[in-house]
């Protein structure tokens, strides 16, 4: 059996972890276009910042390929699949024949059509280690960066160019930053944090031009009008699955390679996983792209254990980040912004003063969503209620408690998880 | 594999295992010096939970999943199940980002602040069995072998 993986990120390593549980023999390629073994991609904010030396970047053990027989192809882009012939054409023309393939290829930052942009010089993307890389090693040149995007990967890059002591502008066209993943009075406690350290936030607004002379930038022109000076644009607006490569090919690709719970797609033996693909809502059973570190490792376990025949069932992708903002921790999960209120009941304790926040979303008596800010402590205990969707009508007075904990939950289920099974001699 | 199973009824809430804990994973495994005199005394990597001003009690630790939640949430590679099952965190390689605490159902994993790593049970390797289970003098905590649930 021959299996070939494009993608060498969390979705990949798990994909080749569960097909090594399963088959021992089979051939296994991994095909990069990038030139690093596999690293921990959220970590480049934190190479960015100094905060960290290039060797942590590694995610995996160094003997990780050798040890599972893996041929390891980095620098090498595939151009096309022919689902037909069961060949990957690889952009420096030789062709890879495989029997099961996994595309696990992730994101690729979008970068909108912005006048005077073609042609600048200090103008980045900020999604992969050598883009961490490229900011770092003109760091000692810019002096204000503006960020285009208040998002996950946009605020992550300011407060790396932060921690190097550059000046920092972050511009967002939504009326508060991490609108995606938080609600708003995370959002506000986050941005609260983002200005005491001097990083200025505008939302409602956007970038219509970068100006300057030649590869040189001297500042963007905003939609209101307003024009900062700055010297770099990183953008960050967002990232689409990087499926370009499968047009013309008989998979399906709607935003991402429409996958079913097996992640297989809609040709036989020919599976996606991660950020590339759109897969189940654990809420809402559509599928949709959801571009989260736990979950693509979760999906490739599951393409790569379908990929040897065997079964593992997906429980459908639930959102969840965990992220330090200038020493405020902030985790969410599920559903933190409910668009039909009426139907949900929310629970919230605040104290912006002390960047503290606890927020709890149900719908018909479950756990559905919620958010910490400052102490996230024990945080995982709502993403399982979640997930086995525990009624918590026992034990809904203590859900805001901020030592809320199995002791509040009904014993039988406590013991369920603690207590040994049988008999105890 | 070995797994820390526990007895509720049993548990009378002494938090002699979180004191074992602490004292086997300090520099000088000595319980008076590690809470009194190092410099950077460990956090407990078991948590005994009470209500009712201690009338119900119980110790929660890992259960070193057979596919660990915290593992896959990691974003570093510090996570790692090695061949006997167990899983453990290189807190060299942690980057404190708090990512095993929002997966972990468990809520097994704690923050150590101070030195900005998550902090887990390694089922103390340098040891026959758990400390936590021959501190406690109820027998509440049980070590045997036994499924993740």
């Amino acid at each position: 059996m021959n299996y070939v993986i494009i993608g060498n990120s969390v979705a990949a390593v798990g994909a080749v972890r569960a097909i090594r549980a399963h088959d021992s023999q089979g051939n296994i390629t991994i095909i990069s276009r990038e030139r690093h073994s596999a690293y921990g991609r959220p970590l480049i904010s934190y190479l960015l910042g100094g905060l960290i030396t290039e060797k942590r970047m590694a995610y995996i053990p160094e003997d990780f390929y050798e040890k599972l027989g893996i041929n390891l192809l980095l620098n090498s882009e595939v151009v096309g699949v022919d689902t037909k012939k069961q060949v990957v054409a690889l952009s420096a023309g030789d062709t890879i024949k495989y029997d099961r393939l996994l595309v696990a290829t992730g994101g690729d930052p979008f970068v909108p059509p912005i006048e005077g942009l073609t042609g600048k010089e200090k103008v980045f993307t900020f999604t992969t280690w050598d883009d961490a890389a490229k900011l770092k090693a003109v760091a000692h040149d810019i002096d204000h960066a503006v960020i285009l995007g208040g998002g996950l990967i946009g605020l992550k890059a300011a407060e790396g160019l932060h921690l190097l002591g550059k000046r920092v502008t972050i511009v967002e066209l939504a009326d508060r930053i991490l609108s995606a993943a938080f609600d708003r009075p995370a959002g506000r406690i986050v941005a609260k944090k983002m200005k005491a350290n001097g990083i200025d936030v505008i939302t409602e607004d956007t970038v219509v031009k970068i100006e300057g002379d030649g590869a040189d930038i001297s500042g963007v022109l905003l939609k209101s009008g307003d024009v900062i000076p700055c010297d770099t644009v990183v953008v960050a607006i967002g990232v689409r699955p990087a499926a370009g490569f499968l047009k013309g090919s008989a998979i399906e690709v709607n935003r991402g390679v429409v996958v079913d719970d097996r992640m297989e797609s809609s040709v036989k033996g020919v599976f996606a996983a991660g950020d590339v693909a759109e897969a189940r809502d654990f809420f809402s059973s559509q599928k949709n792209p959801m571009p989260i570190w736990p979950d693509a490792y979760i999906q490739g376990d599951i393409a790569g254990t379908a990929m040897t025949g065997a079964d593992k069932e997906y429980a459908g992708g639930l959102a969840m980040n965990s992220i330090e903002f200038f020493k405020v921790s902030t985790i969410s999960m599920g559903i933190t912004n409910p668009a039909n209120a009426s139907e949900y009941e929310v629970l919230t304790y605040q104290n912006t003063e002390s960047y503290q926040y606890r927020k709890i979303v149900l719908k018909e008596n479950r756990l559905v969503g919620a958010v910490l800010v400052g102490n996230v402590e024990r945080a995982g205990i709502f993403s399982g209620l979640i997930r086995d969707g525990v009624d918590i009508t026992p034990f809904r007075e203590h859900l805001l408690a901020p030592d809320f904990g199995f002791i509040h939950l009904p014993k039988d289920l406590r013991n369920s998880l603690f207590a040994p099974v049988g008999k105890v001699a | 594999m070995k797994r820390i199973y526990t007895l509720e009824d049993a548990c009378i809430g002494c938090h002699l295992c979180e004191v074992a804990c602490i004292t086997e994973h300090s520099l000088s495994k000595d319980p008076v010096k590690a809470f009194l005199h190092e410099p950077a005394k460990p956090i407990s990597r078991c948590t005994v939970e009470e209500f009712d001003g201690g009338v119900i009690s119980l110790s929660t630790t890992c259960r070193h999943c057979d596919e660990p939640d915290c593992l896959r949430a990691c974003i570093s590679g510090a996570i790692q199940k090695n061949d006997q099952g167990v899983v453990r965190l290189d807190t060299e390689q942690c980057v404190g980002c708090w990512s095993c605490v929002m997966a972990c159902p468990y809520g097994a994993i704690q923050r150590n602040l101070t030195k900005k790593k998550a902090n887990k049970c390694d089922l103390c390797p340098d040891r026959k069995g758990p400390a936590c289970v021959d501190a406690c003098p109820n027998r509440a905590l049980i070590y045997r072998e036994g499924s993740q649930k």
